[in-house]
């Protein structure tokens, strides 16, 4: 592709994302945007992760053995038909070239 | 005389003795008064790793991730009372901790909500008005930068990371398909969204990110996807005010 | 526009402001009258903490609380975060600044608890050194509060209230009163909490905390409270309240409500008992 060719390419683009942008930004104003596109617990502080305290815990830290545990959540419905989610060794052809 | 440092390594290790003189009210040896203070920081680290990884305990389980938390905030505990961000080395952890090792995409689910973190505290900015993009002549076009918000954050992974975070989020949401996933983080107003980019935008966003001028962002991107849509990256960074500025050639 | 904020917080009731209560509390703050907020969770550069943050502060006198500084640190002060608190305590303007009579990190480990001091001459000398750095920097007075203790360090040669007393002499600090902290270390340490708010500076309490505790037991069979944050104010924490009112007449006073935080009408109830404890006073 010559240099103008692409420049031309890249300016259409430009317009294209530009008059859309226009019509979803009224679509937008419609809707508001909350936390990840759903609606979460304590919706007003969504992503803020952990304050301080100045408070004690009753609590009692656990203190069993890290290393003798599996891993026991939704991970197991995350494994993919082939099991490529659960092999130890990432595959070459899904890194991005 | 208890020196904080000989206090600090009680503190972290249950299976130190508790520091000689520390006593209760009758002189007698403070035994599980110390622990009192052991686990108001291993509990209120561990609350803090739950709250800031929500999606790595749901993977995990509960047990599986206190367990590991443990091991995680002794080894790595904060270096700054900012406990918003405590947590930025917990994906490299995650690498090393063979117990998870088998989750082989657990570090970038980390990464993914840590940078939804970071996202949240980061500093507000306007975005662009449109006309400004709209304003650049066609000659200028491949010279510009355009400037991302710094609430922008890009996590690019070898794994479906965003459709495992959803999948973990949203109700009713599709099981994640096997493949790479490039993922977006802007926060529009004040709540920061995760957005999936289609192919090659990973390698846009990151250009821009380096600075580098849109025709060369855009060439990095084909050279992921030749069939790269540049209009659809474009549109995704406008509507959710991703941009903040457009300089010309020459300008910084 | 001329600032007409007060250098001292309302003698009336706070509470320490939880995100999920914003809109409740722009609505109708009921009887609260100012806001106390920990200042490490306000050190981000922008997002929703520091908006509301600025919105509260149009409209209520804002207390600013430190839980990280490490004031009894052995070694120095970190020079990060005091510059962090410059900043905060710069743009914001707040009523007031308050921190701990405790360390939380050693080295460059920040272990998010208040740990606690031997009351001693060197640890006068090191605390009164930091305070002064403290209020150097942030260019103000500020109040130091009581901890809560579950120990006792065999090498403590004073009072906690002769230690404090001392403190705010040597360097112009104020205290800030934790009643809840008062009786949860008395009962721990077997000791009276009434003689201790008689021996205490009541000339420098810029702030009373009240908040809820645990109740555990030690080794022995000895009760042990632990400072939670996480229920009402019990009922003997109440009466420390009211022999203080006594003592010193009305005081900005805070709920303090940390873990498992209700809903809004909940501490505000919890405000306006503390409200009414003082209206014969303010009457």
């Amino acid at each position: 592709m010559s240099t103008t060719v692409k420049t031309l390419a890249v300016a259409g683009a430009v317009a294209a994302a530009l008059s859309a942008h226009g019509t979803a930004a009224q679509a937008q104003d419609q809707e508001q945007v909350k936390c990840y596109g759903v609606s979460l617990a304590g919706e007003n502080d969504c992503a803020a992760g952990p304050g301080t305290t100045c408070a004690g815990t009753s609590s009692v830290d656990y203190q069993g053995n890290a290393w003798k545990l599996v891993p026991a959540g939704t991970c197991e419905t995350m494994e993919l038909p082939d099991d490529r989610m659960g092999s130890l060794e990432p595959l070459d052809r899904d890194v991005p070239s | 005389m208890v020196r904080q440092g000989e206090f600090t390594q009680a503190l972290l290790d249950p299976s130190a003795a508790v520091p000689p003189g520390l006593t209760g009210p009758d002189g007698r040896p403070a035994g599980k008064r110390f622990a009192v203070y052991r686990n108001n920081v291993a509990v209120s680290l561990t609350k803090a790793l739950e709250t800031g990884f929500p999606v790595v305990r749901k993977l995990v389980g509960d047990d599986f991730f206190t367990a590991m938390a443990g091991v995680f905030l002794r080894s790595h505990p904060p270096r700054s009372p900012r406990l918003t961000l405590y947590g930025e080395t917990f994906p490299a952890f995650l690498e090393g901790f063979g117990p998870a090792q088998r989750l082989v995409y657990l570090p970038d689910v980390a990464r993914l909500e840590m940078a939804l973190r970071e996202s949240y505290h980061a500093a507000d900015s306007d975005p662009i008005a449109p006309d400004a993009l709209a304003a650049l002549p066609p000659e200028a076009l491949m010279g510009a930068r355009l400037h991302l918000a710094p609430a922008l954050r890009l996590i690019r992974s070898r794994w479906p990371v965003f459709g495992i975070w959803r999948a973990n989020t949203a109700a009713a949401a599709p099981k994640p398909a096997a493949g790479p996933e490039d993922v977006l983080v802007v926060r529009p107003g004040y709540d920061p969204v995760p957005l999936p980019l289609p192919p090659g935008g990973g390698g846009f966003v990151a250009a821009l990110m380096h600075g580098r001028p849109l025709g060369e962002a855009v060439a990095a991107a084909e050279e992921e996807c030749q069939d790269f849509n540049l209009s659809a990256v474009l549109q995704i960074l406008l509507d959710h005010a991703a941009l903040v500025d457009v300089t010309g050639e020459d300008a910084p | 526009m001329l600032d007409t904020r007060p250098d001292t917080l309302p003698a009336r009731p706070g509470v320490g402001f939880k995100p999920q209560h914003f809109d409740a509390i722009m609505a109708d703050p009921g009887p609260v009258a100012w806001l106390e907020v920990h200042a490490e969770n306000y050190m981000g550069d922008g997002g929703r903490p520091l908006a509301q943050l600025r919105a509260l502060a149009e409209r209520f006198p804002i207390s600013v609380h430190g839980v990280g500084l490490s004031i009894g640190g052995e070694g120095p002060l970190d020079a990060d975060h005091l510059a962090r608190l410059k900043h905060l305590v710069g743009w914001l303007n707040p009523t007031s600044f308050s921190e701990h009579l405790a360390w939380s990190t050693h080295d460059t480990h920040f272990l998010n608890d208040l740990l606690p001091l031997p009351y001693t001459e060197a640890t006068l000398t090191r605390v009164a050194a930091h305070i002064d750095q403290l209020q150097e920097t942030i260019g103000r007075r500020m109040l130091l509060e009581n901890p809560s203790t579950y120990l006792a360090f065999a090498e403590s040669d004073m009072p906690e209230t002769d230690f404090l007393a001392e403190i705010a002499r040597r360097t112009g600090c104020g205290l800030l009163l934790d009643l809840n902290n008062v009786f949860v270390s008395a009962t721990n340490q077997q000791t009276d909490p009434v003689a201790y708010i008689d021996a205490f500076p009541m000339a420098e309490v810029g702030e009373i905390h009240l908040g809820g505790h645990d109740e555990q037991q030690d080794d022995h069979g000895a009760p042990l409270l632990i400072d939670s944050h996480g229920a009402e104010v019990v009922d003997p924490v109440w009466a420390l309240y009211a022999h203080t009112l006594h003592r010193a007449g009305p005081r900005p006073t805070l709920i303090e409500w940390d873990t498992d935080v209700p809903d809004w009408p909940v501490l505000a109830a919890e405000a306006g008992r503390a409200a009414a404890l003082s209206t014969p006073v303010d009457a």
